[in-house]
């Protein structure tokens, strides 16, 4: 036999794509030649895969061999393949013999000493392959986290390519410890730990029910960065199927850290304000990988420091906010990610950071601190519903030994109230208040008389616009459902429309 | 080039030659030579002409002898045969170019490793 195929996964974004390597051993001179629009990495593998080997007690065939990836029309990126390349030549020389690999597939980077390495995009592979009825993965050790306890294939981890010959051969499946690599890390912040800012845990909290996203403003030092990375733990804790996709755009990334398929708390994704527009949306030349906004999917994307974000960097995240998810093209071929994320936003008051209205301290003119936050541009603002400005803790709150209420307290009463409004949008398109269509909000979704009859006071002063209006309407739904109340009335309203004017802003 | 080292090419051509000639080819020349390079032998099988080749070595320390011979090293050998074929005004002949890697191992019969039309 001197032809032989096995079966890999290439991705493109997440979704995968089977990938048949045949490889031929034929009479000639040495060579290697490796078809199928192989990228600068896959192409280096004729070096791995003869160096691990040789180094693993194989030969190498001093032949010409020629290595196919098909479908040839794929651009193939990535030294994942090395593991089904070295398999197929293996097969090929007759060192393996087993021919029953029709439902196996194969992941994994060698070492020059035959070792395996993890590589990136081992759970969305064995997603894709669960759905092309593959049965029998074989993935790196290093890559476990990943791989087990995914329904449907048989995940077989691996740390050396001796275990794999052994395993096609004799069927030994290499011991695994899943207690360790099954173990969750949980967060270790808890809200408990911010001192006093009662309408910034006003704001969080309806900011989680809702998903309305949220701009915090206040002096440098208030716990501005504080109060954003403990919002995840007062989020509702991920489903398993959102949990799976949360993990599978991770390891696209190989930004999967410390978690797997069993975190369940919402990730928290805070990009630096020099980012480029490329890194917060996704991108890349060969090799798509997904930005910032699609890591947040599921949690919460956290911008500190906006206004000295890059001109377009901050409205890149425009088309994301309105669809849930953001499409990729590039000459290669488009992708989609998902990015369905709650966007938190932090800005100083003023350049000088010192601005709280009271005029005290701060050296800017007042031109400066107007244009300051006018460089986050309407159309974003627009789609931020919570405004609130954070204060600096006054001397009895520092001064207090009692923390202030737990993030599972809070937690509770937002899945009470999502709950609340899930039962309300049974038969609708949309699930969470922010999502309310205007059109509906003036027909069924209506705040009591007195409750509307403020707006329209409001509105009469021209203290409020029609977009404002509806931002305040959602809002009041949210506090409504916070507060246990069927529809709101006078009070959710009026506290809607202070969370939502809390900031002047052009 | 050390009189060993040439002894040992010269002794891997030798064998090369005897073993096309049990397979029933006739050796036309031998180190033919021209400015660009050699061709070790040149014989004629079945009407075919042959341009092979031959690579000797004493280790595989340095790899199989086959893989010495490069992009560079084919593509100078592809021109030697039009070369030959030239000189010769063997124009239209059928030609094929082989190469033969000979193992010299201490102790051992030595072993010879043909592969035919290489290019």
């Amino acid at each position: 036999m001197t032809l032989a195929r096995v079966k890999s996964i290439a991705l493109i974004g997440l979704r995968g794509e089977i990938v048949d390597i045949e490889v031929d051993i034929s009479d000639g001179l040495p060579g290697y030649s490796l078809l199928g629009l192989p990228d600068a990495a896959l192409l280096e593998s004729r070096e791995r895969v003869r160096s691990a080997l040789q180094n693993s007690g194989a030969t190498w065939p001093n032949k010409r061999v020629t290595v196919s990836l098909s479908p040839a029309w794929l651009h193939k990126s990535g030294s994942g393949f090395d593991l089904p390349i070295a398999i197929a030549l293996l097969m090929a020389q007759g060192t393996i013999t087993s021919r029953n690999l029709e439902q196996h597939i194969f992941l994994g980077e060698l070492a020059l000493d035959g070792s395996i390495r993890p590589i990136r995009g081992v759970l969305p592979a064995l997603l894709a392959a669960v759905d092309r009825g593959i049965t029998t993965a074989v993935v790196p050790l290093a890559n476990a986290a990943e791989a087990m306890g995914l329904a449907g294939v048989k995940s077989i981890a691996v740390s050396h390519l001796n275990q794999v010959i052994s395993f096609i051969e004799e069927g030994v499946i290499p011991e695994v410890n899943l207690e360790e690599i099954k173990r969750v890390s949980e967060s270790p912040l808890d809200l408990s730990e911010v001192v006093g800012q009662k309408r910034a845990r006003l704001a969080l909290e309806i900011s989680a029910i809702g998903g309305h996203h949220l701009l915090l403003i206040g002096p440098p030092g208030t716990g501005k960065t504080m109060l954003a990375e403990r919002i995840p733990t007062i989020m509702p804790p991920l489903t398993r199927e959102e949990a799976v996709e949360v993990a599978a755009i991770h390891s696209i990334a190989g930004a999967l850290g410390e978690r797997n398929l069993e975190s369940r708390t919402p990730p928290f994704v805070s990009p630096h304000h020099t980012t480029t527009a490329t890194a917060m949306v996704g991108g890349g030349a060969h090799f798509i990988k997904p930005g910032a906004c699609s890591m947040a999917h599921g949690g919460v994307l956290f911008i500190d420091e906006a206004p000295e974000c890059k001109p377009g960097v901050l409205d890149s995240l425009r088309q994301p906010l309105e669809s849930g998810s953001v499409v990729i093209s590039r000459a290669t071929g488009s992708t989609t990610f998902p990015a369905d994320f709650l966007l938190v936003i932090a800005a100083n008051p003023c350049p000088c950071g010192r601005f709280n209205g009271k005029g005290r301290a701060c050296t800017c003119t007042s031109l400066q601190i107007r244009r300051y936050l006018q460089r986050l541009s309407g159309p974003l603002l627009d789609r931020i519903d919570i405004r609130t400005f954070v204060e600096v803790p006054k001397r009895t709150e520092l001064a207090s030994t009692e923390g202030g209420e737990s993030s599972s307290d809070v937690r509770s009463r937002v899945i009470a109230a999502r709950g609340a409004a899930a039962e309300r949008f049974t038969r609708d398109l949309w699930s969470t208040n922010s999502q309310i269509p205007a059109s509906q909000l003036r027909s069924r979704f209506r705040a009591t008389k007195e409750g509307m009859a403020f707006l329209h006071t409001e509105l009469d002063h021209e203290r409020l616009s029609a977009r404002g209006y509806h931002k305040v309407m959602r809002l009041a739904w949210t506090i409504a459902d916070r507060n246990g109340v069927t529809t709101p009335g006078l009070d959710e309203v009026e506290s809607a429309y202070h969370l939502r004017q809390g900031v002047e802003i052009s | 080039m050390t009189k060993r080292t040439s002894q040992i090419g010269a002794d891997g051509e030798t064998l090369v030659a005897s073993y096309l000639q049990e397979q029933g080819a006739v050796i036309i020349a031998t180190n033919w030579r021209i400015k660009e390079g050699e061709i070790d032998l040149v014989a004629r099988l079945d009407g075919r002409l042959l341009f092979v080749e031959v690579k000797s070595r004493t280790s595989a320390k340095f790899g199989h002898p086959l893989e010495a011979i490069g992009p560079e090293k084919a593509h100078r050998l592809q021109r030697l045969a039009l070369a030959w074929i030239a000189v010769h005004d063997q124009w239209g002949a059928d030609y094929r170019i082989d190469c033969a890697a000979v193992h010299f191992r201490d102790g051992l019969q030595p072993e010879i490793e043909y592969r035919a039309g290489v290019l």
